[in-house]
C-alpha cells in the first residue's frame, strides 16, 4: 500500500481521460472521459491525504464529487437537448459557434 | 481727491421711485417676449405693444430723472440690488442696477430717441409682413441696451453688451432673404466678437487683480494697483470699445450694417449702441485716468477714426453709407473727447447726446427719402426733393446745421469744446486739435454734398420714383429730433450744465470757451468745406455715374481698404489655417483613428481563425495551456 502507486494510477486514469476527450467525437463518451479525469483527480487527492495524514484532501474529494454531480445534471441535459434537435451526439457537428 | 476715491464715495440705496428702476428693463423685455413668442396672433397689435413698452420705459426714465435732480448732487448715485445673482465663496456678481447722472443721460437718450424711432418704424415698416418681429427685436435691443448702461458691475454690463450685439445682429440681418444682409449681419457679429473678447479679458484681469468686478470695488482698488495692470485693462477695454463703436481698426462692420432697415441704422448704428464704447470709457474713467498709455491710445484711436470716417463719408454715393461714415467720424470725436481724460469725459458724453439726436434725425430723413425714391439709396439718382418733401427736407437741414457745427445748433456746442480741450491737453494734443478742425471742415463738405445731392439741384430720378411726403408717424419723430438737434446742445452746454451734472461721476470737465481763436478757425473751415461742397454738388452738374476720381476717392469708396486689410491680414491666413487644420484632421487625426481601427480589425481577422467551433480543439488548447503552466510552475519551483 504505497501512495505513489495510487498517484501513478491517477496519472494513468487522467491521461486516458484526456486522450478520450481529445480523440472521441461522441459527446457521451467525451463526457464520461471528463468524469474519468475528475475521478483521477479525486484519487490523487485521497492518496495525498492518506500520505500526509490530514483530511483536507478527502474533504476536497467530496467537493469534487458534488461538483461532478452538478456537472452531470447540466451536461447530460445539454447533450440530450442537442441530440433531440439534431439526431446526433457528435461534438464536431455542434460547431455553430465557429467564426 | 482723485477720481477713484470720488467715485467710490456716497452710494445710496434705492428709495422712492428708484424702486421702479427695474421696470425700465422689464417693460421692453416683456414686449420682446410677447412679440417674439406670441407669433402671428400678435401681428395686428404687436407694433403698438412695442411702442407702448418703450414709451413706458421712457416715462420711468423721465420720472427717475426728476427724482434725481431733486436730490443733492452728492447723493445722486443710487444702487438697487435686484437679487444676489451668482455667489461663489466670497465672490458674488449681484444683479444690481446703478442709477447715477451718467446712467440717467443714457436712459433718457435710449428710451427717448428709442420711442421716437419706434413710432417712426410703425410708419416705415407698415408694408413689411415681418413688422411684429421687427418690433420684437427693437424691444429686445432697448432692454439689452438699458441693462448695459444700468449695470452696477462689469459682468452685468457684459450681459447687456452681448445682448445689444445679438439684437444688432438680428436687426442687420432683418431682411434675411437678401444674402448681402445676412453676410453683413455675420460680419458685424464676428468683428464685434473681437472687441467683446477684449472686454471679456479685461473683466477677467479685473477679477484677478481686484477680486471683484463691481464698479465701486474696481475703482476703489485702482489707487494701489500697478500702472502696467491698469494700462493692460485700459487697452483691453479700448479694444472692446473699438469693436462696439466701430473705431479703427474694428470699423469695417458699420458700413455693411446699413443693410438693416433704416430705423435700425438710426437707433442702433447711430444714436445708441455704437456709442456704448464711449460709455464704457467714460464709465471706466477712474481706470483710464490712472493709465496714461491706455488713455493716449484712446485719444489716438478717436483721432484716426474721426478723419477716417469723414474721408469715407465724403466718397460714398449710398446715402446711408455716407451717413455711416459720418457716424464713425462723430464717434471718433466722442472717443477723442473721453480720451482726453477727466477734462474730456463729460465733453464726449455731451457730444454723444447731441449726436444721438441729430444723427437719428438724419437717418430718419434718409429713410423717408428712401421711401419716396422706391427704396433707392444712390444719391446720384436723387435731387430736387426739397419741394416734394418739405417737412423731411426741413428737419434734415436742421440736423445738417447741427452736425456741421453752425452756432447755435447742437453740434457747435458739443463738438467745439472737444477740439478746444484737445488743443489745451498739452504735449502733442495740438495734433488731435488740428485733425479735429480739418475734419470739421470735411464734415461740412460731405454733409453739404449729401444735402445738395438729395434735396437740391435738378431731378435725376429713375422712372419709377414717386416722391411724396412721409406719413405723420414718420414726420413727427423727425420734427421732434430736429427740435432736439437745434436746442439740445445749447441746453446741455450753456452754463456748463451737463458737465456739471456729470461731475460727481466723471470728474469736473474744463469749462468750454466758445470765443477762442480755435472756434473761429473751426467755423472758418466749416464754411470753406460747406461752400466747396455746395459749389461742386449744387452749382455744378452731378454726373449720374460716379466719375473715376483720384486715388483718394477710389480708396475712400472702398472704405479706405479696411475690408481688404482684414481679408489680407485675417481672412486669408485664417483660411490657410483652417485648410491646414482640415488636412491635419483628415490625414493625421482621422489617419490615426482609422489606422488603429484597421490594425485591430486585421488582428481580429487573424484571431478569429482560432474560433473554429470544434470543441475538441478548444480542449487541446486548454490542455496545452495547462501543461505549459504546470511546466512553468515545476521549473520555477525547482
Amino acid at each position: 500500500m504505497n501512495p505513489t502507486d495510487y498517484v501513478i494510477l491517477a496519472a494513468i486514469l487522467f491521461t486516458i481521460g484526456t486522450v478520450g476527450v481529445l480523440i472521441r467525437r461522441n459527446a457521451i463518451v467525451v463526457f464520461m472521459c471528463v468524469e474519468l479525469m475528475l475521478n483521477a483527480a479525486n484519487l490523487a487527492f485521497v492518496a495525498f491525504a492518506r500520505q500526509s495524514g490530514t483530511l483536507d484532501g478527502q474533504a476536497i474529494a467530496f467537493f469534487v464529487m458534488v461538483v461532478a454531480a452538478c456537472e452531470v445534471v447540466v451536461g447530460l441535459a445539454i447533450i440530450v437537448t442537442v441530440f433531440r434537435s439534431r439526431r446526433s451526439a457528435s461534438l464536431d457537428d455542434a460547431n455553430l459557434l465557429r467564426n | 481727491m482723485t477720481l477713484a476715491t470720488l467715485l467710490s464715495a456716497q452710494v445710496s440705496p434705492a428709495t422712492g421711485s428708484f424702486h421702479y428702476a427695474s421696470l425700465l428693463v422689464l417693460l421692453p423685455l416683456l414686449g420682446a417676449a410677447v412679440l417674439l413668442l406670441g407669433g402671428r396672433r400678435t401681428n395686428t397689435w404687436g407694433h403698438l405693444l412695442g411702442v407702448a413698452a418703450v414709451l413706458g420705459s421712457f416715462v420711468v426714465a423721465a420720472s427717475l430723472f426728476f427724482a434725481m435732480v431733486s436730490r443733492p448732487s452728492e447723493s445722486r448715485s443710487i444702487v438697487e440690488t435686484l437679487y444676489s445673482g451668482i455667489s461663489v465663496g466670497g465672490f458674488s456678481i449681484p444683479i444690481a442696477f446703478r442709477i447715477d447722472p451718467l446712467t440717467i443721460c443714457f436712459l433718457l437718450l435710449i428710451t427717448g430717441v428709442g420711442s421716437l424711432i419706434h413710432i417712426y418704424s410703425v410708419g416705415y415698416m407698415e408694408h413689411d409682413p415681418n413688422r411684429r418681429r421687427f418690433f420684437g427685436y427693437l424691444n429686445l435691443f432697448i432692454a439689452a441696451m438699458l441693462v448695459l448702461v444700468l449695470a452696477d458691475n462689469y459682468a452685468l454690463l457684459y450681459v447687456g453688451w452681448e445682448g445689444v450685439g445679438l439684437a444688432s445682429y438680428l436687426l442687420i440681418g432683418f431682411y434675411q432673404e437678401r444674402p448681402s444682409a445676412a453676410t453683413a449681419a455675420k460680419k458685424a457679429f464676428i468683428v464685434n466678437r473681437v472687441g467683446d473678447l477684449g472686454l471679456f479679458i479685461a473683466i477677467m484681469v479685473m477679477f484677478v487683480t481686484f477680486g471683484t468686478v463691481s464698479f465701486d470695488g474696481v475703482f476703489a482698488g485702482v489707487s494701489h494697483t500697478s500702472s502696467t495692470t491698469l494700462n493692460a485693462i485700459g487697452l483691453l477695454l479700448l479694444l472692446g470699445a473699438c469693436g462696439k463703436s466701430a473705431q479703427v481698426p474694428l470699423q469695417s462692420w458699420l458700413l455693411d450694417a446699413m443693410e438693416g432697415p433704416t430705423p435700425v441704422s438710426a437707433l442702433i448704428h447711430a444714436a445708441t449702441m455704437v456709442t456704448a464704447g464711449v460709455y464704457l470709457v467714460a464709465r471706466s474713467g477712474a481706470i483710464f485716468s490712472a493709465a496714461s498709455i491706455a488713455l493716449t491710445a484712446v485719444a489716438i484711436v478717436g483721432t484716426v477714426t474721426l478723419i477716417f470716417g469723414a474721408v469715407i463719408g465724403s466718397a460714398m454715393d449710398d446715402i446711408k453709407k455716407a451717413l455711416a461714415g459720418s457716424t464713425m467720424s462723430q464717434i471718433g470725436y466722442m472717443i477723442l473727447g473721453v480720451g482726453l481724460g477727466t477734462k474730456g469725459y463729460a465733453l464726449g458724453i455731451s457730444h454723444l447726446l447731441s449726436h444721438g439726436f441729430f444723427k437719428a434725425g438724419l437717418f430718419l430723413g434718409a429713410g423717408a427719402v428712401m421711401h419716396a425714391m422706391s427704396d433707392r439709396l444712390d444719391m446720384r439718382r436723387f435731387g430736387g426733393l426739397r419741394k416734394f418733401m418739405p417737412i423731411t427736407s426741413t428737419t434734415f437741414l436742421l440736423a445738417y446745421l447741427a452736425i456741421i457745427g453752425i452756432p447755435p445748433f447742437s453740434g457747435f456746442f458739443t463738438k467745439d469744446p472737444i477740439i478746444d480741450a484737445a488743443y489745451n491737453s498739452g504735449g502733442y494734443g495740438w495734433i488731435y486739435g488740428v485733425v479735429g478742425q480739418v475734419t470739421a471742415g470735411l464734415t461740412a463738405f460731405y454733409m453739404t454734398r449729401i444735402v445738395a445731392m438729395t434735396f437740391f439741384g435738378p431731378k435725376r430720378w429713375e422712372e419709377d420714383a414717386h416722391p411724396h411726403e412721409a406719413p405723420k408717424s414718420m414726420t413727427i419723430p423727425q420734427i421732434i429730433l430736429a427740435v432736439g438737434s437745434v436746442g439740445l446742445g445749447g441746453l446741455l452746454m450753456v452754463g456748463n450744465r451737463l458737465p456739471h451734472f456729470l461731475a460727481p461721476i466723471v470728474g469736473e470737465a474744463e469749462a468750454p470757451n466758445y470765443l477762442s481763436v480755435n472756434t473761429f478757425v473751426t467755423l472758418g473751415l466749416v464754411l470753406i468745406g460747406a461752400g466747396y461742397g455746395w459749389y461742386v454738388y449744387a452749382r455744378n452738374e452731378v454726373p449720374l455715374l460716379a466719375p473715376a476720381g483720384g486715388p483718394l476717392t477710389v480708396a475712400a469708396r472702398k472704405s479706405l481698404y479696411g475690408d481688404a486689410l482684414n481679408e489680407a491680414v485675417f481672412m486669408r491666413p485664417g483660411q490657410y489655417l483652417t485648410r491646414l487644420l482640415v488636412f491635419t484632421d483628415n490625414r493625421i487625426v482621422d489617419g490615426a483613428v482609422n489606422g488603429t481601427a484597421a490594425l485591430v480589425g486585421g488582428l481580429s481577422t487573424r484571431a478569429r481563425k482560432w474560433q473554429n467551433g470544434f470543441a475538441r480543439s478548444y480542449a487541446l488548447s486548454m490542455l496545452g495551456g495547462a501543461v505549459v503552466i504546470a511546466a512553468a510552475l515545476i521549473l520555477v519551483r525547482r
